[in-house]
């Protein structure tokens, strides 16, 4: 029996990558998600769009190569513009979102359900106060063709963040399609998580025994590859 | 052509600013009008209404006192932001237990949606519908309606006093350039304010130097210029920039206010 290896915030970040199709058009949220820019390969042909108006930045920043007004979603992480890159103001960044170029909106999330619907702009289930951190999440949730969910597999006190309805106010009420966990890929798929891919060491009960919905598990089930 | 009136001082091009006013306030990490937020602390003016990315960092130093540190010094009246509360339960700021206690007023809106309200605003379109947001808890209590089979929420123009701007290059006749990821809110921003006025990395050139077809903010929006001047900040570094958010992250709550 392997020992048990969760995987870090890069590797979660490389199984993300690893699931973009060639020539997508990307988002990628504040979090694990903007780690994914470092393991794209060119040959992906992928285009990174943030919600800044960067469309086309290529992989983080390193020491020398940091232009203070190229930054990611995070606003604060440089990273580096690829050949093809293009800028428009913060409006024109919504229109394409709303339009539905993005192919794929990678997020980061405190809790995923069977039917789509993620939670990730509030942390109680206080009454309706204005109080949150939505930034573009609800947009690109709402028009992205597809949303990864990018998450630790339990909360700190050993919770399940994969329920049967989420807890806390919704980010929008369907449209994941995958979730990558510290221990786990996800595909979620008519109304059903479905076990794809385990991290070294973890059999599907263990999985199953963390996750607070049924997990159908895929034919294909294998450890993760990063 | 009315041309902008050119200030030396950050001090001077933002003093008439009064009391009770709303302000845009853009930038997305750079494209912060950095210098005129530290001249508006030192002005004094109070009741702002806000609309912004976020409710802004809380920097201490003097040359970087931004829209968190009027925020927490109950300057600010209202907030109208993307992000209101740290999306980290262990980073709650004070400036969200000034709004949830009441103290300040706030509104919440996704990124998107806030920038087509700034856009609308300048655009003279009052509302508009948009997908982002249905089925949660910021479309409560808003018109909804379906096109071909989809449902939408309204979602109303904003438009302000006053738009503070963070331009890389302006002429005389208040045509702007941003450079980069600093555009973000700034070109919307500019249209939408009664009185725009613009802090400017580079020397102001003359009328006729900048290229008409590189213009992304015509002058026919900005009425006040001002050149980043001597002692100024350009940049807030990487660093820097994250030590600030610490700062408005982990910043005591105020007696009385918890």
């Amino acid at each position: 029996m392997t020992e048990k290896q969760p995987l870090n915030r890069d590797q979660m970040a490389a199984v993300l990558a690893q699931r973009l199709a060639d020539g997508s058009i990307v988002n990628l949220g504040i979090g694990i998600p903007t780690g994914v820019s470092n393991f794209l390969r060119p040959e992906q042909e992928i285009v990174l769009t943030s919600e800044n108006g960067v469309i086309g930045y290529g992989r983080l920043a390193g020491a020398g190569e940091e232009d203070p007004d190229i930054v990611n979603a995070s606003a604060t992480q440089s990273v580096t513009l690829n050949p093809g890159a293009a800028i428009v103001h913060h409006a024109d960044s919504f229109a394409l979102i709303r339009r539905g170029l993005v192919d794929v909106t990678c997020l980061g999330a405190y809790e995923v359900a069977p039917d789509g619907s993620f939670a990730n702009w509030k942390t109680t289930n206080e009454e309706w106060n204005n109080l949150g951190g939505i930034g573009g999440a609800m947009d690109l949730a709402a028009c992205s063709k597809q949303i990864f969910l990018a998450l630790e597999h339990t909360t700190r006190d050993g919770e399940p963040r994969l329920v049967k309805k989420c807890a806390l106010p919704v980010t929008a009420p369907a449209g994941v399609t995958l979730v990558v966990t510290n221990i786990a890929v996800v595909s979620v798929r008519d109304g059903k998580f479905i076990l794809e891919e385990h991290a070294p060491g973890y059999s599907a009960e263990d999985i199953q025994a963390v996750t607070g919905a049924p997990l159908e598990i895929s034919p294909d089930f294998r450890q993760v590859s990063v | 052509m009315p041309r902008p009136r050119i200030f030396t001082s950050m001090d001077e091009a933002i003093a008439d600013f009064p009391d009770n006013s709303s302000l845009m306030i853009p930038g997305f990490g750079p494209g912060q009008p950095i210098n005129l937020m530290a001249a508006l602390w030192r002005q004094g003016a109070t009741g702002i209404t806000s609309i912004s990315n976020g409710v802004g960092f809380a920097a201490g130093a003097e040359e970087l006192r931004g829209l968190g540190d009027l925020v927490m010094a109950g300057r600010v009246k209202k907030v109208i932001a993307a992000f209101t509360a740290s999306t980290r339960p262990s980073r709650a700021g004070t400036a969200e237990e000034l709004i949830r206690s009441g103290a300040v007023q706030a509104e919440l809106a996704p990124q998107g949606t806030l920038a087509e309200r700034i856009r609308a605003g300048g655009a003279g379109i009052p509302a508009f519908f948009t997908p982002a947001g249905v089925g949660t808890e910021t479309a409560i209590g808003k018109e909804h309606r379906d096109f071909d089979g989809r449902t939408f929420v309204m979602e109303h123009a904003l438009f302000a006093d006053f738009a503070f701007i963070r331009a890389w290059k302006a002429d005389t006749a208040g045509n702007l350039i941003y450079r980069r990821a600093a555009r973000n809110f700034n070109p919307i921003m500019a249209m939408a304010a009664r009185t725009t006025i613009v802090e400017v990395e580079q020397p102001i050139v003359e009328a006729g130097t900048l290229d008409p077809d590189q213009i992304h903010t015509p002058g026919i929006y900005v009425h006040r210029l001002i050149q980043i001047p001597e002692g100024g900040v350009l940049h807030v570094d990487r660093a820097t920039a994250r030590a600030i958010l610490q700062v408005r992250y982990h910043d005591p709550v105020p007696e009385g206010q918890e």
